[in-house]
């Protein structure tokens, strides 16, 4: 396949930890200004984003609707504000375009709305669907024999969806190789359940998945299976290109990605109070200090 | 003539002979709503879905957006209930250019009962932006509503009686989004109806007729769009509309034409239907007769408005 020119740009962008660093800042200042919007599950998938939009998907932020581009689809859509930011980042649109998210007439709406911005693949926001659209879009793919993979990001919370199983299984049956879900395993939603008296090292809840695995849900219907750290760039970009090149097998793949829910910044991670909250100005004041953000940004 | 459910299946070959974009998705219902006749035509564009029918909506989005024409083949309560939500979300709301073949709907299912008796549907759907919401009173006008779907770029939700029901149209149809058909006038009652129903209304307004109480049929097969101009003047010649609909009264078609009547001819409008109650199994003319939708209760039911 040949390299999109674009992506040869993003090739002088090396350092991916200091873009991470940027977008987490972004989003706690987009959250504060428009004192709507999700924390911790979009801090917590900031490194994936990063890594997807920046080394990993064969996009042309100039070109959005080039029929060839990967599709990305956010099934999590609550955490719209962090893909706007790698979008942003990314050249899709200017930065300061961020200051209207959620804000009336924006093209930012508080949940990806397919509509309004170009480069988003679908609207989401109602959880579980974002994988079934995916999975008619890499069937279709596959239909016009177009080489493009289909990546879907699901929560861990998300997962609670039945939809999402019928979609698993259905994917399964097709032998969709083109199609990847990457699940954030931050072990965190909104409230769920307390921990029962055991000790939790990455958070202030009890996981969605306690004791046991949600790769392991896909691996039984016959997904293939790749565990990552969601914080480790090599590790995520490693995965990512594997499960591309499994396209030309016959299972789609599940990334499952580890991460800390609030990821980058002390007060918010691992914190389920952060799972949608804004912060105040001494708050911002700390995260930018943390972040290593400028006072010019 | 012929059931509904046997002119969607040929339509659907007739249609994909022309249209290579056309898909059929099925969940597992295929020999019910007879979309197996597609199968057998075209098996490689013919995708079994499973017994998964919200995923079955989000596939069929994703598929759209790749420039197919996917059909869907299940039960309409399958899609105004159990995948409601993806049909909101990944179809009406993203516009999404999937056709929705509502099997069996209305309360004639063939002895199922309740479970799947739709009689909620023309409510839901309506109240759904961006949604067309057709229904085809006879063989005829399904073929044309197909036609049509295939070529308009949105979601479409087709309303399918699972039986055979007399012809209402010849070959001569012409099918307009919108657009009404008043099939017989009458200066004392209009009928206004929908889908295979409009043909015991006429049976209806043929005896009221014959009694002395002169009585027209209006036929709306377009529940959304709808020219409702053509609803104001058809109702501003008589004075008595009455709805029919197998559907609940609340919310579908009666709901319409009082919505219509109340903002600018506010005029008496009853509404015949399932009333605010679950159906049950029994054979159609059980069923038409016990929820007043049969042509003799109809008669009795007008005539009964007319004497109070």
């Amino acid at each position: 396949m040949i390299t999109p020119e674009s992506d040869l740009q993003v090739a002088s962008q090396t350092d991916l930890a200091a873009l991470s660093r940027r977008g987490r800042w972004l989003i706690m200042k987009t959250v504060a200004n428009s004192k709507a919007g999700h924390i911790g599950g979009p801090l917590s998938a900031m490194d994936l984003w990063i890594a997807l939009f920046f080394r990993v998907l064969h996009i042309r932020p100039e070109q959005p609707d080039w029929p060839d581009r990967d599709r990305f689809i956010l099934s999590k859509g609550h955490a719209a504000v962090g893909l706007y930011v790698a979008m942003a980042l990314r050249g899709y649109f200017p930065v300061e375009e961020l200051a209207t998210f959620d804000k009336a007439n924006s093209r930012l709406q508080g949940h990806p709305d397919m509509l309004k911005l170009p480069g988003l693949e679908a609207s989401t926001g109602s959880l579980g669907q974002g994988l079934s659209v995916g999975l008619g879009i890499a069937l279709g793919a596959r239909m016009r024999q177009k080489a493009f993979t289909t990546w879907v990001m699901l929560g861990d919370g998300e997962l609670q969806e039945g939809v999402v199983w019928e979609s698993v299984q259905i994917a399964a049956r097709y032998k969709l190789g083109n199609l990847v879900a990457i699940v954030d395993w931050n072990g965190l939603q909104q409230y769920g359940w307390p921990n029962f008296g055991e000790a939790s090292p990455r958070s202030t809840r009890r996981d969605p998945w306690h004791g046991t695995h949600p790769g392991r849900a896909f691996e039984a219907f016959g997904w293939k299976m790749r565990e990552v750290d969601g914080h480790d760039f090599d590790d995520i970009i490693a995965a990512c290109e594997a499960a591309r090149n499994d396209a030309v097998g016959e299972q789609p793949t599940v990334i499952v990605a580890r991460t800390i829910k609030g990821k980058g910044i002390s007060f918010t991670e691992g914190n389920h109070d952060w799972h949608s909250k804004s912060a105040t100005a001494q708050e911002l004041a700390q995260a930018r200090r943390e972040l290593q953000i400028g006072d010019d940004e | 003539m012929k059931a509904l459910r046997d002119v969607f299946g040929e339509t659907l070959i007739e249609i994909a002979r022309t249209n290579s974009d056309l898909l059929v998705l099925d969940g597992d219902l295929a020999t019910s709503t007879k979309a197996d006749m597609f199968d057998k035509i075209f098996p490689e564009r013919f995708l079994q879905m499973g017994i998964a029918e919200q995923n079955m909506v989000g596939t069929a989005a994703g598929l759209a957006t790749l420039g197919f024409v996917p059909w869907l083949s299940s039960f309409a309560v399958f899609f105004t209930h159990r995948a409601v939500d993806s049909v909101r979300v990944q179809m009406a709301q993203t516009k999404a250019n999937v056709k929705i073949g509502a099997a069996y709907a209305g309360i004639l299912t063939g002895l199922t009962g309740k479970t799947h008796q739709d009689v909620q549907d023309l409510a839901i759907m309506r109240a759904m932006p961006n949604m067309t919401v057709l229904a085809p009173g006879d063989e005829i006008e399904c073929r044309a509503m197909m036609h049509w779907s295939s070529t308009y770029v949105g979601p479409v939700y087709l309303r399918l009686a699972r039986d055979a029901g007399p012809a209402l149209f010849d070959e001569g149809y012409r099918f307009v989004p919108g657009a009404t058909y008043q099939l017989r006038n009458g200066r004392d009652v209009l009928i206004i109806s929908t889908g295979p129903q409009t043909a015991r209304c006429l049976e209806a307004a043929r005896s009221l007729g014959e009694a002395g109480i002169a009585t027209g049929v209006l036929h709306i097969p377009s529940i959304k769009p709808v020219d409702t101009g053509s609803i104001l003047v058809a109702a501003a010649a008589v004075d008595l509309v009455v709805t029919v609909e197998e559907h609940t009264i609340y919310g579908g078609l009666g709901g319409l034409v009082s919505e219509v009547l109340s903002a600018s001819l506010p005029k008496r409008v009853v509404r015949i239907g399932v009333e605010d109650c679950w159906g049950e199994s029994a054979p159609n003319d059980f069923l038409l007769d016990k929820y007043g939708l049969s042509a003799s209760r109809i008669v009795e039911r007008i005539r009964g408005e007319i004497a109070s």
